[in-house]
C-alpha cells in the first residue's frame, strides 16, 4: 500500500505515457486499416477520413468501448491473489502498455501485419502468468476471446459476401441499374445506421444511464436508421448519369452513386474500430488510474473516466495526423480493384462484426475482419485478384505476437517491480 | 515479408485489366495488317518497311505486357476465374501479334508482290479477319462488367451474344479464305510454285488472325463457367 502512496503520481505519469504512446500507435496504423476499405475504394479522400475517423473513433469509444475496456481492465487478469500488493496490478498493466507498445511499432516499421489486440491480450498474459502464476489467467475468458478471433474474420466475409450477392441480385443485374440503385440505396444506408445503432444500443447503456427495452432499442435504431437514410437519399439524388463514363465501364454510374454511401460506412467503422480497438489503449491505463486514485483500492468498480476516453481519443487522432496519414496515402493510391460497391460490402461487413464484438466485450482485431471481409466480396466472384500470402503473414504474426507480447511484457514487469521495490 | 501495408498487399494487381491491356496492343498490332497490303498493293515498299516494323513493335510490347502479366500472377493469388484459363486466354491473344508478325515477316523477307488477280478479295480477307479481332478485343472489354456481376446474370447473357457473333464473323472469314484459296489454284499454272505455296500459306495465316481471335472468345466461355 505505501508503494501506491509514495509513487502515485509516479505511476500516473507512467500510465498516462505509455497510454499515449499505445493509442498514437493506434492510430498510426490501426485506424489507417479501418478506414482503408474506404479510402481504397476512392469513396473519400484521406482528409475525409482523418475528420471522420476523428469524431467517430471517440464517439465510439465513448458510447459503445466501455465492455471492451472492462475486458482488458478486469477480465483478463484475476487479482484476488494480490488484494494487499495493489502495485504487482499497476506494474503489471504499465509493462503490458509498454510492451504492445513497442511490439507494435517495431512490427509495423516492418510491415507485419500485427494486431494490437493480439499484442495487448498476449502482454496481459503474460504479465499475469509470470507474476502471479498460471491460475491468475481466466483463461476461459481467454479461449472466448481467442475463438472470436477465428470466428470474426469469418463472420466478417459470411456478411461481406451476403451483401455482395443481394446488391447483385437487386441493384447491378437488373434491366436499369443505375434507377435499381438509386431506389435501394437509401435501403442500403439505412441498414448501416439500423444495425450499427441496433447492436450498440440494444437493451440500453449503463455508463449513460439509458435504459432501453427490446421494444425500445427496435424503435431507437429504426429511427436511428431511418435518419441516416433520409440523408443517404438526399445524397444519392444528386448523383447524376455519366453517359460517358458508362460507355468505358457500364457500371460507372451506378458506382457514383456508392460513393456517398459509403460515407456512411466509413463513420460506421470508424465507430466500430473506437468501440473496441480504443480500449487496448486505455484500458489498462484505467486500471492504473483505479487504482492509485482509490490509494490501492483493487475493486476496480468505479466507472470509467472522461478525461481517459477523451486522451485515448487525443492519442488517436495525433497518430493519425502524423503517420496514419501516409499509411492511409498508400492504400488509397494502390487499390483500384475495390470499387465503392464492392468497398461498401466489405466496409458495412466488418463494421458490423466489430461492433458485435465491443457489444459482448470481446477484443478482436478490426483489420483481420475487414481483410476477411475483402475475401468475403472475393469469394462472390467479386475481386480480380487476392494475394492470400497476406493471410499467411496474419497467421504467422497470430503465433509470434502473443509469446512475444507476453515475454515482453513479463521482462518489463520484472523491471517495474525491481526499480519501485 | 515485404514492406507495406496489409490491404495494399492483399489486393493483387488485377489481372483482368492487365489482360485487357494486353488485347489492347495485340488489336494495335492487328490493325496494321490491312494497310501493310494495301502498301504492298500499290507497291510503296517504304511504306510496307515501316508498317513491317510497327507490327515488330507492337508485337514486342504484347510480349513485354504478356511476361509482366505472367510475373504479377503467382499461385497464392485467389482469383474469381481459373488462373490456368486464364493463361490460355492470354496465349491465344498473344497469337494474333506473332500471327501478324509472322505475315510481315514474311511479305518483307520473301520481297513477295501481290498478282492482280488476288488483290482484291485479299484485302476484303484481311479487312474481315481484324475485325474479327476487333470483335474478340470487344469482349475482352466486358471482363470488368463480368466481374462485377460475378460472372453470372444478365452480363454473361450478353457476352454470349457477342460470343455467337464472333463465331458467325470467323465462319464469314472461312468462307472468303476459302475463295481465295480457289482462285490462287485457279492460276497455279500461270504461278511459280514456290509462290503459289507461299501465296497459300499467307492466306492461311490471314485466316489464323481470325481463328485464334475466335479461340479468345471461346476460351473466354471456359473462364466465366470455371
Amino acid at each position: 500500500m505505501e508503494i501506491i502512496a509514495t509513487y502515485g503520481t509516479v505511476f500516473m505519469v507512467l500510465a498516462i505515457i505509455f497510454g499515449l504512446y499505445m493509442t498514437w500507435g493506434i492510430g498510426a496504423n490501426d485506424v489507417a486499416n479501418a478506414m482503408g476499405t474506404s479510402v481504397g475504394s476512392g469513396a473519400i479522400t484521406v482528409k475525409q477520413a482523418i475528420i471522420i475517423a476523428a469524431i467517430f473513433e471517440f464517439t465510439g469509444a465513448f458510447i459503445a468501448g466501455g465492455n471492451v475496456t472492462s475486458t482488458i481492465r478486469k477480465g483478463i487478469v484475476d487479482t484476488s491473489g494480490i488484494v494487499d500488493q495493489p502495485e504487482i496490478l499497476v506494474f503489471g498493466m504499465l509493462a503490458a502498455l509498454l510492451a504492445a507498445a513497442l511490439w507494435l511499432m517495431i512490427a509495423s516499421k516492418r510491415g507485419w501485419p500485427v494486431s494490437t489486440t493480439h499484442t495487448i491480450v498476449g502482454a496481459l498474459v503474460g504479465f499475469a502468468v509470470a507474476g502471479l502464476g498460471m491460475d491468475a489467467v481466466h483463461w476461459g475468458k481467454i479461449g472466448q476471446i481467442a475463438a472470436s478471433w477465428i470466428v470474426s474474420p469469418a463472420l466478417g466475409g459470411f456478411l461481406a459476401y451476403l451483401l455482395m450477392f443481394s446488391i447483385r441480385k437487386l441493384i447491378l443485374d437488373t434491366e436499369h441499374p443505375f434507377e435499381s440503385a438509386r431506389k435501394w440505396g437509401p435501403a442500403y444506408v439505412f441498414l448501416v445506421g439500423f444495425i450499427i445503432s441496433l447492436v450498440t444500443l440494444f437493451k440500453g447503456l449503463k455508463h449513460l444511464n439509458l435504459e432501453l427495452t427490446v421494444m425500445g432499442s427496435l424503435i431507437s435504431a429504426l429511427t436511428f436508421g431511418l435518419f441516416t437514410a433520409v440523408v443517404g437519399w438526399l445524397l444519392i439524388r444528386r448523383v447524376k448519369v455519366d453517359v460517358a463514363a458508362d460507355q468505358d465501364y457500364h457500371f460507372a454510374s451506378v458506382e457514383k452513386i456508392f460513393v456517398p454511401m459509403m460515407i456512411f460506412t466509413a463513420c460506421a467503422m470508424a465507430f466500430a474500430h473506437g468501440s473496441n480497438d480504443v480500449a487496448n489503449g486505455i484500458g489498462p491505463l484505467a486500471a492504473v488510474a483505479s487504482v492509485v486514485r482509490s490509494g490501492g483500492e483493487m475493486a476496480q468498480t468505479s466507472e470509467l473516466p472522461l478525461w481517459i476516453l477523451v486522451m485515448g481519443g487525443v492519442g488517436i487522432v495525433v497518430g493519425l495526423a502524423t503517420l496514419g496519414y501516409r499509411v492511409m496515402q498508400t492504400i488509397g493510391t494502390r487499390i483500384t480493384q475495390l470499387t465503392p460497391s464492392r468497398g461498401f460490402c466489405a466496409t458495412l461487413a466488418a463494421a458490423a462484426t466489430v461492433v458485435l464484438a465491443s457489444r459482448t466485450g470481446l477484443p478482436v482485431s478490426t483489420t483481420h475482419i475487414a481483410v476477411g471481409a475483402v475475401i468475403g466480396v472475393g469469394l462472390a466472384r467479386g475481386v480480380g485478384a487476392i494475394d492470400l500470402r497476406v493471410i499467411g503473414g496474419i497467421v504467422v504474426s497470430w503465433v509470434i505476437t502473443l509469446p512475444i507480447g507476453g515475454v515482453l511484457a513479463a521482462l518489463f514487469f520484472f523491471t517495474l517491480k525491481g526499480m519501485f521495490t | 515479408m515485404s514492406n507495406g501495408n496489409t490491404f495494399s498487399r492483399l489486393f493483387g494487381q488485377s489481372p483482368f485489366t492487365s489482360l485487357q491491356e494486353h488485347m489492347r496492343v495485340v488489336q494495335e498490332c492487328a490493325h496494321e495488317v490491312v494497310p501493310l497490303f494495301k502498301a504492298l498493293a500499290v507497291g510503296d515498299q517504304v511504306l510496307v518497311k515501316e508498317i513491317k516494323d510497327r507490327i515488330f513493335e507492337l508485337e514486342a510490347e504484347a510480349d513485354r505486357v504478356k511476361h509482366e502479366l505472367r510475373l504479377h500472377l503467382p499461385k497464392s493469388l485467389f482469383m474469381p476465374v481459373d488462373r490456368r484459363d486464364l493463361l490460355e486466354v492470354l496465349l491465344l491473344q498473344d497469337t494474333i501479334a506473332n500471327t501478324a508478325q509472322d505475315i510481315a515477316g514474311l511479305l518483307i523477307e520473301r520481297k513477295m508482290i501481290i498478282p492482280d488477280f488476288l488483290q482484291k478479295n485479299l484485302i476484303i480477307l484481311a479487312v474481315r479477319c481484324v475485325e474479327t479481332c476487333d470483335h474478340a478485343a470487344l469482349v475482352i472489354e466486358e471482363l470488368d462488367e463480368l466481374l462485377a456481376m460475378g460472372f453470372r446474370g444478365r452480363e454473361v447473357d450478353k457476352v454470349d451474344v457477342m460470343l455467337k457473333k464472333l463465331n458467325d464473323i470467323e465462319d464469314e472469314t472461312d468462307e472468303l479464305g476459302i475463295v481465295l484459296a480457289r482462285d490462287l489454284f485457279d492460276h497455279e499454272d500461270q504461278m511459280k510454285p514456290v509462290d503459289v505455296m507461299m501465296w497459300y500459306q499467307l492466306i492461311e495465316w490471314i485466316g489464323d488472325l481470325a481463328d485464334y481471335a475466335e479461340k479468345v472468345g471461346d476460351n473466354l466461355r471456359l473462364l466465366i463457367a470455371k
